[in-house]
């Protein structure tokens, strides 16, 4: 219903924007691996499309493409949209790295913006948020919330992103309970409600009871209020998805990230610097706390939070302890560099299971 | 340890009702002598036709009888294809398929992202649901869950021990035969279809409203083929379908619960246990072609001509 509505628009805008005989508007297109209605990664990046939108009227003319598998099929739907004259492309997820690089080689003249990847090129600009940034606050209301003292987590892939989100989860929540552990079970998929909701399942009856998702929808938050446990939303605000068993929701914030694209294309000097933001950028945050998460919690998260955005302090700064509870990955004081911490492939303290490879 | 495998045994039999459900109809319908490879595809429209109704505010009642009729209907519309118009039931089948999952996806869109408002919880039986881990397993299901189980006595009896259930069968082996005996072969043969698309319907309502109690593209993920599979497994007897659903839901349940306490084994292959199984054990029952033969209804997938 959203597509229809949005190309009706779109459609009905093109006419009339012909009529007018205006100044073209800058085409921007954005490739989705799940539908906007998935309420978490992609609903995310649809809500900074529209704030696109919204800001810069009929300067600008946006689309997408939903439900886009990685693989061959993003790289047809890429260079499709790059053909149809879209100035701009944002390529939503990891496993569109490969593709977008491809096609960005065929359309010099389109500027491409790849989320979350690692690899860029004179015309792909790669930008990307420190979710592990909430994900440490979130570890902290978990410590203070978990009866068992047993966390539970559903993963993905094993990349780096994911890997370091898990570690930056039980780094927070040990701070409250030093002897917390963290299951983590992986899926092998970013959007898939019902394998989700299996591995949310399974974790709890292995005792998990507060689980995080690094995955795309609701399906996890939902099998915890089923089950009568705790968890959190993850890229969007879940709280409305369970409201009695929804801690705190790590969110994602991309519409000021895809305005400045937008006002530095419209200026004619397309943005080309890499992006990592986190909670001082205002690219994610941690918010909608349930009102049942003690107080003590609260007050932590928000020091925290705090020396977050002063830049006083960061989330994989030493002692960092290995998942043997005897490696020092990171020495007191030290903290891990950007580079590094995007190469993270192994589990703090307190991660059970070994790391797939 | 007991504590510890419990979920592990409550999770595939969670796994195998939909199984059972969707493998029972399917198993009726070959029995009659007819394949409908379009199971997957029945099994997608009832998943939403279910949903939609708890969607728009109708009680789970409505969700079950519109997840039946949407089974029906497109069992029905295959039916029609292949006993009044005689076209191959294979390919009638796998368009079936497609058409479902296509025509599910298209009108699913504006389902995708919510949960079911109302959907089908646990009932523990008083006292049966406090044996251990028979218990919550068995004794903890949803009514959908019962119902099932109640389904798979009653399609068995059926079969073995009604006039009904013989004249199936016998129209199944040989309806040049049934025929001279005065039997209606193709009013038989679409009950059965009909009784198959209504027990898909079924279990798709199971995953839509009582299990992942959502609607996503592709909510039963290639189910509907494993319970194809199921129904020759089962050399087409009832009850070994529930032993092929329970073992095919263990093993399922299986990669998740090895990750969960720490195994270290590779997740893509445990992803791919349940198919490697299902693989082998046709293997295995096909090696024997003389087991195939002798429990395999005998005029399966070849098309009457009827003519009453």
């Amino acid at each position: 219903m959203k597509l229809w509505k949005s190309t009706l628009a779109a459609t009905v805008f093109a006419l009339s924007a012909a009529n007018a005989g205006a100044a073209d508007p800058l085409k921007m297109a954005w490739v989705y691996v799940g539908p906007p209605g998935d309420g978490g990664w992609t609903y995310a990046h649809d809500v900074g499309r529209k704030a696109v939108e919204k800001k810069f009227g009929d300067k600008v003319q946006t689309s997408f493409v939903e439900n886009v598998p990685e693989g061959a099929d993003a790289e047809r739907v890429i260079r499709e949209l790059a053909a149809k004259g879209n100035k701009i492309v944002f390529t939503t997820s990891f496993g569109y790295m490969e593709q977008t690089l491809k096609v960005a080689k065929q359309f010099p003249k389109v500027e491409f913006y790849h989320a979350t990847g690692f690899k860029s090129a004179p015309n792909v600009t790669i930008y990307n948020s420190r979710m592990y940034e909430p994900a440490y606050l979130a570890g902290i209301i978990a410590g203070h919330v978990s009866k068992k003292g047993v966390l539970g987590f559903v993963a993905s892939f094993p990349i780096p992103e994911v890997v370091r989100n898990i570690n930056a989860f039980t780094m927070g929540a040990r701070t409250v309970n030093p002897k917390i552990t963290t299951k983590v079970v992986w899926v092998s998929t970013w959007f898939d409600p019902s394998k989700e909701r299996q591995a949310a399942e399974t974790l709890i009856g292995q005792g998990a009871d507060v689980l995080l998702q690094n995955t795309d929808s609701s399906a996890v938050l939902q099998t915890a209020q089923d089950k009568g446990v705790n968890a959190f939303g993850w890229d969007s605000d879940m709280t409305a998805y369970a409201p009695k068993a929804h801690l705190a929701s790590a969110i994602e914030i991309w519409g000021g990230y895809y305005s400045k694209v937008a006002e530095a294309a419209l200026a004619g000097k397309p943005l080309k610097t890499t992006v990592w933001g986190g909670i001082k950028d205002g690219m994610n945050d941690l918010v909608s706390v349930n009102a049942a998460v003690p107080d003590a919690a609260k007050k932590t998260v928000a020091a925290k939070k705090a020396e977050i955005v002063a830049g006083k302090w960061a989330v994989f700064t030493g002692p960092i302890v290995g998942q043997d509870g005897k490696t020092i990955i990171v020495p007191a004081g030290k903290s891990l560099t950007d580079q590094e911490i995007d190469s993270i492939k192994w589990y703090v303290e307190g991660v059970e299971g070994q790391l797939p490879r | 340890m007991l504590d510890s495998i419990t979920p592990l045994v409550a999770s595939a039999v969670a796994l195998a009702i939909p199984l059972m459900l969707a493998a029972l109809g399917e198993l009726v319908v070959e029995r009659s002598g007819v394949l409908n490879l379009g199971l997957e595809g029945m099994m997608l429209l009832g998943a939403l036709a279910g949903f939609a109704a708890v969607a728009h505010g109708a009680g789970l009642g409505p969700a079950v009888l519109a997840a039946i009729a949407a089974g029906i209907i497109a069992a029905l519309s295959f039916g029609f294809i292949t006993l009044t118009l005689q076209a191959n039931q294979v390919a009638a089948g796998l368009s079936l398929t497609i058409l479902g999952a296509g025509v599910s996806a298209f009108l699913g869109r504006q389902y995708v992202g919510f949960a079911a408002p109302v959907s089908f919880g646990d009932l523990p039986i008083p006292l049966l649901s406090r044996i251990p881990l028979l218990g919550p397993s068995l004794f903890s299901l949803n009514l959908l869950g019962y119902a099932t189980l109640v389904l798979l006595g009653a399609t068995a009896w059926f079969l073995y021990r009604t006039r009904a259930g013989l004249a199936l069968r016998s129209i199944g082996e040989s309806p040049v035969v049934a025929r001279s005996l005065g039997l209606h072969v193709n009013r038989v043969r679409y009950a059965a279809v009909a009784f198959g698309g209504a027990m898909a319907g079924l279990a798709g309502c199971y995953y839509a409203v009582a299990q992942f109690k959502m609607w996503q593209e592709g909510l039963t993920s290639g189910n509907g083929w494993i319970a194809l599979a199921l129904v020759v497994f089962a050399t087409w007897r009832p009850l070994r379908v529930a032993v092929g659903a329970l073992l095919f839901g263990g093993v399922s349940a299986l990669g998740l619960y090895l990750q969960a306490i720490g195994v270290q084994v590779s997740v893509f292959a445990l992803a791919s246990l349940p198919y490697i199984a299902t693989i082998v054990v046709l293997v295995l029952i096909s090696a024997d072609q003389q087991m195939i033969r002798r429990h395999a209804p005998a005029s399966l997938g070849k098309p009457f001509h009827d003519d009453s």
